[in-house]
């Protein structure tokens, strides 16, 4: 078995009998416990309810009943919701939550017959760009254990590029999808604002969290995203509207058909993100296939890009000291031991449950709404982010996509940047600017250095996540960044 | 340089930050108000603030039970309960 097998092509060896589900599942867990010492990718395997799951879609595919995913395994990062298996998000305050319910997205894939293996590590509350953040310790990449797999998705990245998980779910609120994906080789697609239900997602920062996925292809991508877009009536901000297209996608057995792109894409190249970018080869070897492809590329200007991340932690702290303001020891999450009153119990369990990260967080969210501050710093992030979503606008008048670096560089070594919390978010500055202004955002392996692989970011204005996956789909048909894996030992363990 | 009130800011928190602790916290977050404060430099008069990435409102749905609460099975997790109550330290004495 290959463990760096596209779900496509275990889409097919399901239906022809050439393995079962089970066997997948075994398989996949077994080298998962093998890898896991080392790469940290999972917080826990759900081995019960993986076969379980996979013995009732061996069942469904002998009736003929299979849809495009039933049987498939995957990893959900450990910040969605399963119902009976503990889901921490990498947090001492939820070690040991197991939820009453099932996020809206698990419940869509499991009940598409997804198979689910375990929960995937993360920066604590998805806050980080290294997956240094986790109570359940640093992930390691793949391609090199002594770098970081990059955050917050870094679990979710790593099984995916360790062949651990052939696929799986991610969130991404200033990158946490994007930036993990560059910097493990493998692609990642945040979509719109409002496309997938935050229904049992931990919430961080409510007005940027979207769920999307971690995988080896953009077919595969556009596979998974198709059984859990759309309207939730559980979730207040998913967008109303069904999208036909992913409507038809949902029932292809191989998406490759829905994947054909349209003519004449005009490709924008940002320059503020180029001038911040030391080492631009690998995009314009990308670029040059674009225009090959009878694209036209320009410049485009987004002026505002330095104000994002600014912008950015004073909306996401805003929100996150808002958002973990419900962790008080009381109903669920760490309780301290004898509190001797409630103040007492309120802060002595919100000290010990909350990593260093969380708390910087949410005091600098304090700080920014606390009384005296509000306009300077709240309501001037939310004019900032009004701006940055207007240099999109404009650029989409002139342009259908944005291509653009997902990532500085490569992947850096772990300890290189966990002192100063401030040059840990730079890291930041491409993936932001989409979030904020609630773009669909994709990052796909274009090239390697150092052995270690890079990634380049298409952007799209809202809900063109089509010329995303379609455009990536075409980029890996002429390419193949995205079928190389890094060597790991499993002896080595 | 930022005037923060680390004291006051971590009670509004709810956080017991100790001394040392307080101070590593208040290096930082001086570091990140700075960096914040390039914000100020940005000109957005006449800029209406963008609260929703889609400029919308919350989608309502019909003012009908959808589900039945399960106070057992959401109670199950609670540090500490008795009676179907959320148990928590004596508030008036």
């Amino acid at each position: 078995m290959d463990p760096f097998a596209e779900i496509t092509r275990l889409r097919r060896g399901l239906d022809d009998g050439e393995f079962s589900s089970r066997e997948l599942a075994e398989f996949y867990l077994s080298r998962s416990r093998q890898l896991n010492p080392q790469i940290n990718g999972y917080i826990n395997l759900s081995e019960d309810r993986a076969l379980a799951q996979a013995a009732a879609a061996d069942a469904r595919i002998a009736a003929g009943e299979a849809g495009p995913v039933t049987g498939i395994p995957l990893a959900h990062k450990d910040i969605f919701c399963t119902r009976g298996i503990p889901t921490t998000c990498a947090s001492r305050m939820l070690a040991s939550f197991v939820p009453p319910y099932d996020a809206t997205v698990v419940e869509r894939l499991e009940g598409a017959g997804a198979v689910t293996l375990g929960k995937a590590n993360l920066d604590e509350f998805a806050m980080g760009s290294s997956n240094e953040n986790s109570y359940f310790g640093a992930v390691s990449n793949p391609w090199d254990t002594s770098r970081v797999p990059g955050g917050s998705s870094g679990g979710s990245a790593a099984t995916v590029a360790a062949g651990m998980a052939p696929i799986a779910t991610g969130t991404d609120t200033g990158g946490s999808i994007r930036q993990p994906a560059a910097f493990c080789g493998v692609c990642g697609l945040k979509p719109t604002y409002g496309r997938v239900s935050r229904y049992g997602m931990v919430a961080f920062a409510s007005s940027l969290d979207q769920g999307g996925v971690l995988g080896r292809s953009a077919a595969d991508i556009a596979m998974l995203l198709a059984q859990f877009a759309g309207p939730d009536p559980k979730d207040a901000t998913s967008h109303p509207e069904s999208d036909p297209w992913l409507n038809a996608l949902r029932e292809m057995p191989d998406p490759e058909q829905a994947l054909t792109p349209s003519d004449g894409l005009r490709v924008g190249l940002p320059k503020e993100y180029f001038a911040h970018l030391a080492e631009a080869g690998h995009l314009d070897e990308a670029s040059k296939l674009f225009e090959s492809w009878g694209c036209t590329l320009t410049e485009v200007s987004l002026p505002h890009t330095d104000a994002a991340i600014p912008a950015y932690y004073v909306i996401a702290g805003a929100e996150a000291s808002t958002n973990l303001s419900r962790y008080d020891g009381v109903r669920y999450g760490h309780r301290c031991s004898d509190p001797v009153s409630l103040e007492d119990l309120y802060q002595r369990s919100r000290t010990e449950g909350f990593g260093a990260e969380v708390k910087r967080r949410i005091l600098t969210g304090t700080y920014a709404l606390s009384v005296g501050y509000f306009d300077a710093y709240y309501l001037q992030a939310q004019k900032i982010r009004r701006l940055i979503q207007n240099d999109f606008l404009t650029a989409f008048e002139s342009v259908d996509m944005i291509l653009a670096p997902t990532a500085p560089g490569v992947a850096f070594a772990k300890d290189d940047l966990t002192a100063d919390p401030v040059a840990m978010y730079q890291q930041d500055l491409f993936t932001i600017p989409a979030s904020l202004a609630g773009l669909p955002a994709m990052s796909v392996p274009c090239g390697v250095q150092d052995n270690l692989p890079l990634g380049m970011q298409l952007i799209a204005p809202h809900f063109a996540e089509r010329t995303l996956l379609a455009w990536s789909h075409r980029f890996q048909q002429a390419t193949d960044w995205h079928t190389r894996h890094p060597t790991l030992s499993e002896a080595a363990t | 340089m930022a005037d923060i009130d680390i004291a006051h800011l971590s009670r509004l928190a709810q956080l017991a930050l100790d001394d040392g602790e307080r101070a590593r916290v208040l290096q930082d977050l001086e570091r990140i108000i700075v960096m914040v404060d390039q914000m100020q430099s940005i000109d957005t008069g006449g800029v209406a603030p963008l609260a929703h990435p889609l400029d919308a409102g919350a989608t309502l749905r019909p003012d009908q039970v959808t589900e039945e609460i399960d106070r057992e099975l959401y109670q199950a997790g609670a540090p500490a309960t008795e009676r179907g109550f959320y148990l928590v330290p004596r508030v008036v004495d």
